[in-house]
Formats: structure tokens, C-alpha cells, sequence
């Protein structure tokens, strides 16, 4: 299991675009993807899910990924949190 | 209807005209169809079964959205469809659909039940939020539910709509006058919404008469009643008595032949029978009804209103988007000038950072936020200028009461120049920096702020509901609101003398530059800009070829000395009977 913490850094948080990126990153790999904010756990392959994250720009985040290519899969999606998903 | 009148009394509302034109026919009363949810218990080997009716239902509400999807980035832009294409993402999430799927072999409940209940919880999760976007992305997954929902039931969207019928439903989502547009129908009547609505713009763009903002409609009309709709008055009338509707065929007439004569005039320039050249340009919203205005005649965009872009969106666009969107306008008007106004969010338009407000038209709004937010106002300015490079873009500030307020705003475009210069971008250097005057304080100052100014551009609609006090969407004292005021008119002439004495040109930009009867009175003030909505650009270029400067000139002399509003309007209305009797008037 890899745990990671990110901070939103894009301006308008988690909308539809940036939850639509994430969806279709970690779908590429076989790991599970749940994102911790609060009390809330979701499935990061789940943009309904992801939708559901008010996230604004300064929150932070807890990532957990479990699987084979767990490691690739946390480097890919922090690196989408981190460019702020090309939105700055 | 109140119990006293007959129910087949013949009943107007006024609403606002949305989409021009006139249509008569059955009323279906669209209400959105919210479909029942029964829990049932299923048997395991009803599970394969069941879940196949879920995936089948899934696939066609797929298909549907595909479909709204399609006319909408087609019609509305990629920006305003990315709702659709959320909506289409949802459906295809196999965590939900798997989750959903699993949950119908475990607990042998229905399909649609467990559809409700799985998605429901997100919806909750989403209006739990304060943040307003949740909400509205609530709806989303709400529209997505029952449409898979209603896809279980087998139940066609919209099979009651039988033959042409004029729509009556509280409010149209553009994934509605998509599908409607489809069947024949002949118009459209709205409880909510205002004239840059998404439907109405597309109403006009399907050339289908519309009227909005009517309140009550859908409380007052049932299916299968007959009514009228006058897209040029913004009228919907229940139950039309015969004369009612000899009348409005006459107009339809008119107004029909009108529009055919008036063609012809689109390429001659908008001057008086003295040689007086006014600029006539118009109001844009979306970069798409540019081609519309051109054909009309208008000589450019008076007012590039730039917030349309935030419409369905949580943020402001950054500086790229702005600056690809901005030339892409400017080269569509080309030779001819586009005034973008910087954003003017608040009051009654949605800011992406909205937040409650107890008076929100005396609140934060228009060049408020923007110098208390440098980077949103740095952003834009910069995109404004980066589009100027072929010397036909303007700049224009809303909502300026103060002379500071318009100092400050022009030292930011001062700052965007510098920036822009040190990055070696090119833009124009001379580019013309107008202010709105919409607050009566800016209008008092208008001779101070004109000193600080390359234009001035009247915004009558705010001018006139902060003069006399009035909400005009509140119908206790909507007669309240009269731009025909004596003491509007004076306000106007003093502000048109003000710009004059600095040598600046002074324009109109509110509705009232579109109205027929305030031509006259707006040529004879001096305006030397009038900027109006494209439908009606043609009827008053006739009226300004009609008249002579001196003749408006004198007519605005004898309107000072009145104090009445109705003999200004009977005065006014006379004088366009006289000389230009084939110009339709509303009153």
C-alpha cells in the first residue's frame, strides 16, 4: 500500500475537468485508488465519486493505493495534482 | 386567474420578449418529468434479468445525452456542453454501475430502486455542500438518475407532445429545446429566465418565437389551452379572443413585410436625412452571434458583455482562453470596433465565487470585484489587450460610481500595457479606455469622469433602476420604471453634454438605445453610439434615415420643458407615427 498526501493547487479545486483527469488516470492501472478528505472515502476509478469531493485550492487530500502498480499509479496521479491538472 | 373572471376570459401576461415572431397553438405544459420509485423485491433468478433491463436502459440514456451533447457543443460551445459530457461520464462509471449491479443481486430489490438509492447518496453528499457548484452539479446527477430511471421504466421523454404545440414550462435547460426542437414546435413560454438566457439564444437561433420570465404561466395554463405568444412584445396570451387574434396574424403580417423591406437597408450607413452619422453597433453575448448582427447591418459590438463566459463554469477562464476568445471576436468585427466590457458579475449575474448577498444590486458587483481581485482583473485586461493588435478592440468598465473608482481601473490597464511591453507581446498601445455610467453618483460626475475617459457608454438599464429606486422584475412598482422619465431624460442630456465638453464620444448601450420610441429623443440628445440587441438593429437604422438631426434636435428641446412621462412617450410616439408610419410600435 502507498499512502500520499496532495494539496489542490489548481484555482477552482476538484470541478469536472480535474475530477474527469483523475478518473481516467488511475483507471489506466490495476491498483485501487481511494481519495481520503475528512471522514470521506471515495473510489478514485469513480468520477461520480470524485464529483463528490468539494475540494477547493489550498485543501489537502489523503491518497491510498493497493495493487501491483501501486507505485507507478501514485506517481502518475500526484503529478496531475501537482500541475494542478494544466488549469494554472 | 382570480375566481371572478370567466375561464375563458382572455388573459395577457407580460413577460420579456425573447425570440421575435408570433405563434398560436395548443399549450403543452412541460413540467420535468420526475418518474415514481417503488421498491419490489425480485427473486434470484429475476437478478440476470434485471440487471440486463438496467444495462439496456443505461445504453439508450447514453445515447440520448450523445445526442444533447452533440447540439450542444455544436450550438452553445465546447465550455457550456461540458455539462452534457460529465453527465455521459457518470453513465459510463463502472464503479457506480458495478456497485449498483452488485447491490440488485444482494439485496433482490429492483433495478430502478437501487439506482435511486445508490445515486441519491452522492446527490445528498453534493447539497450537503456550501459551495454553490455542488449544487448545481447536484442537478446534474439528479438529470442523470432519472434518466436512467425513466430508461428502466421504458418510458418515452416526451410522448404526450402530439403534433405543433407552444411549450409553457417553468424553465428550458438546452438539453430540453434540444429535444423539443425536434417535434414541431411553434413556441416557447417561460416562467423563469431573462433574454441572454441559453434557451433564449437558441431560440433565436432555431428561429422559434420565445418569451421568458412570465412567473406564473405554468400555474395559469393547462395542456391543450390555447394561447398566443408575441415574441415582439414579450406577451403570452390565454385563451386569445378572435379580435386578439385577428389582430396579432395582422402584426405577424406587418411585421413579416417590415423585415422584408428592411433588409434592404442593412448595407446603408445609420444617418440622418441631414447627414448626422450615427454609430449603430450591437450587443453580443457569445462570439456566435456575431455573424447574425453583421447580416443585420451593425456597424461593430458596442458591448462585448465578457461574463457570458462564466456561464456554467466554477472559475474564470484564465488569460489564454480569455485572449483566444477575444481575437477571435475582434477578427470577426473587423474593420468595424468591439468594446469588450470586463466582467460584470453580481447583482443579478453569477459570479464563480458567488456569496450571499442581502441586496446584491447595491452589493459587490461590476468594477467592485474587480479591483478587489488584481489577478482576475490583471487576466482579463491582458487577454483584452493581447487581442487589440489590429486597433479595433475598446475597453469599458461597468458599474463605476466613483471618479477614483475609474482612476484606479485605468492605472490596471496601465499596468497590463507595461507587463505585456516587458514580455515583448504586441497589442495597441492607443487602445481606447471607455466607462460605463450605470450609478446616478458616476452620471452627477460625468463631466470628472469624462476627463479620465476615451468614451462614455450609458447602461440605461441599471441608470434607470438606481434613479427611481425601482426593482423592475418586481411587479408592485414596475410601472415604476419609466426611461421616459423627465428626470432620466435631463440625467441623460447631462451626461451627453459632460463627454461633448471633454471631446469624447457619448453612447447608449442599454435596452433603451433598442427602443423605437427613444430613437428620436437619443439621436436629438447627440448620442453619437447607439448600441442595441441584432433583431432590432435594422428598425431603428430606418428610423434614424428617416429623421432629420434638427427636427430630433427640436423635438428633445420641447421634451425637456415636460414633466409628464406619458405625454413624453405620446409626443414621441406621434413624431414616429409621422414620420415613419411603417415602423411598428408597441404602444
Amino acid at each position: 500500500m502507498v499512502e500520499r498526501t496532495v494539496i489542490i493547487v489548481n484555482k477552482a479545486g476538484l470541478h469536472t475537468r480535474p475530477a474527469a483527469a483523475i478518473v481516467k488516470t488511475a483507471s489506466r492501472f490495476q491498483s485501487d485508488f481511494f481519495i481520503k478528505k475528512g471522514v470521506f472515502e471515495i473510489n478514485g476509478k469513480s468520477i461520480i465519486g470524485v464529483m463528490t469531493l468539494a475540494a477547493e485550492q489550498g485543501s489537502s487530500l489523503h491518497l491510498v493505493f493497493n495493487g501491483p502498480d501501486e507505485e507507478q499509479a501514485a506517481t502518475a496521479i500526484v503529478e496531475l495534482f501537482e500541475r494542478g491538472f494544466g488549469e494554472n | 386567474m382570480t375566481e371572478a373572471q370567466h375561464p375563458h376570459d382572455e388573459v395577457i401576461i407580460k413577460g420579456v420578449a425573447a425570440a421575435p415572431g408570433i405563434a398560436t397553438g395548443s399549450v403543452y405544459l412541460y413540467s420535468k418529468m420526475i418518474p415514481e420509485v417503488f421498491a419490489r423485491a425480485i427473486t434470484p433468478e429475476d437478478v440476470p434479468l434485471e440487471i440486463e433491463r438496467l444495462r439496456n436502459a443505461n445504453a439508450r440514456a447514453e445515447k440520448e445525452l450523445r445526442k444533447v451533447l452533440a447540439f450542444a457543443e455544436q450550438k452553445l460551445g465546447s465550455d457550456s456542453a461540458t455539462i452534457f459530457e460529465a453527465q455521459v461520464m457518470i453513465l459510463g462509471d463502472t464503479i457506480l454501475m458495478g456497485t449498483i449491479e452488485r447491490r440488485i443481486a444482494d439485496e433482490l430489490r429492483n433495478a430502478e430502486y437501487i439506482v435511486s438509492d445508490e445515486i441519491s447518496k452522492y446527490k445528498h453528499l453534493m447539497l450537503a455542500s456550501t459551495d454553490e457548484y455542488m449544487h448545481e452539479r447536484a442537478h446534474d446527477v439528479d438529470d442523470v438518475m432519472n434518466r436512467i430511471i425513466r430508461n428502466i421504466q421504458d418510458q418515452k421523454l416526451y410522448s404526450r407532445l402530439e403534433g405543433a404545440s407552444v411549450i409553457v414550462t417553468e424553465t428550458l435547460a438546452p438539453a430540453d429545446t434540444v429535444v423539443f426542437s425536434r417535434n414541431q414546435v411553434l413556441g416557447y413560454a417561460t416562467d423563469l429566465g431573462g433574454v441572454t438566457s441559453h434557451a433564449a439564444l437558441l431560440s433565436r437561433s432555431l428561429k422559434i418565437p420565445a418569451v421568458v420570465g412570465l412567473r406564473q404561466a405554468t400555474k395559469m395554463v393547462k395542456s391543450g389551452d390555447t394561447v398566443a405568444i408575441d415574441g415582439y412584445a414579450g406577451l403570452l396570451i390565454i385563451n386569445p379572443a378572435p379580435a386578439t387574434l385577428e389582430a396579432l396574424a395582422a402584426k405577424a403580417g406587418r411585421f413579416r413585410a417590415f423585415e422584408e423591406k428592411l433588409a434592404d437597408i442593412a448595407g446603408l450607413p445609420a444617418e440622418t436625412l441631414d447627414h448626422i452619422r450615427i454609430e449603430l453597433a450591437s450587443n453580443i453575448e457569445y462570439a456566435e452571434e456575431i455573424e447574425f448582427a453583421k447580416v443585420q447591418g451593425s456597424e461593430g459590438v458596442g458591448l462585448f458583455r465578457t461574463e457570458s463566459q462564466l456561464v456554467g463554469r466554477p472559475d474564470y477562464p484564465g488569460e489564454e482562453e480569455q485572449a483566444a476568445l477575444y481575437a477571435q471576436v475582434a477578427d470577426a468585427v473587423f474593420p468595424h470596433p468591439v468594446i469588450f466590457r470586463t466582467f460584470d458579475v453580481g447583482g443579478d449575474k453569477l459570479a464563480p465565487d458567488t456569496h450571499h448577498e442581502e441586496n446584491p444590486f447595491l452589493g459587490w458587483r461590476g468594477i467592485r470585484v474587480l479591483l478587489d481581485r488584481p489577478e482576475i482583473f490583471m487576466n482579463q485586461l491582458r487577454a483584452i489587450l493581447r487581442a487589440s493588435v489590429r486597433r479595433n478592440v475598446r475597453i469599458m468598465f461597468p458599474m463605476v460610481s466613483t471618479l477614483e473608482e475609474a482612476k484606479r481601473a485605468r492605472a490596471f490597464v496601465h499596468q497590463a500595457k507595461d507587463e505585456l511591453r516587458a514580455k515583448g507581446v504586441q497589442f495597441d498601445a492607443r487602445i481606447k479606455v471607455g466607462v460605463m455610467i450605470e450609478v446616478p453618483a458616476a452620471a452627477f460626475m460625468a463631466e470628472q469622469i469624462a476627463a479620465e475617459a476615451d468614451f462614455l457608454s450609458i447602461g440605461t438599464n441599471d441608470l434607470i433602476q438606481y434613479m427611481m429606486a425601482v426593482d423592475r422584475g418586481n411587479e408592485s412598482v414596475a410601472t415604476l420604471y419609466q426611461p421616459f422619465n423627465p428626470a432620466v431624460i435631463r440625467t441623460l442630456h447631462h451626461i451627453v453634454e459632460a463627454g461633448h465638453k471633454k471631446h469624447i464620444w457619448v453612447g447608449v448601450c442599454g435596452e433603451m438605445a433598442g427602443d423605437p420610441l427613444a430613437t428620436v429623443l437619443l439621436v436629438g440628445l447627440g448620442m453619437d453610439e447607439l448600441s442595441v440587441i441584432p433583431p432590432v438593429l435594422p428598425e431603428i437604422k430606418k428610423i434614424i434615415r428617416s429623421i432629420k438631426f434638427k427636427d430630433a434636435r427640436r423635438a428633445v428641446e420641447k421634451v425637456l420643458t415636460m414633466t409628464r412621462e406619458k405625454d413624453i412617450r405620446d409626443y414621441l410616439s406621434s413624431i414616429i407615427k409621422n414620420k415613419v408610419p411603417e415602423i411598428p410600435l408597441e404602444n
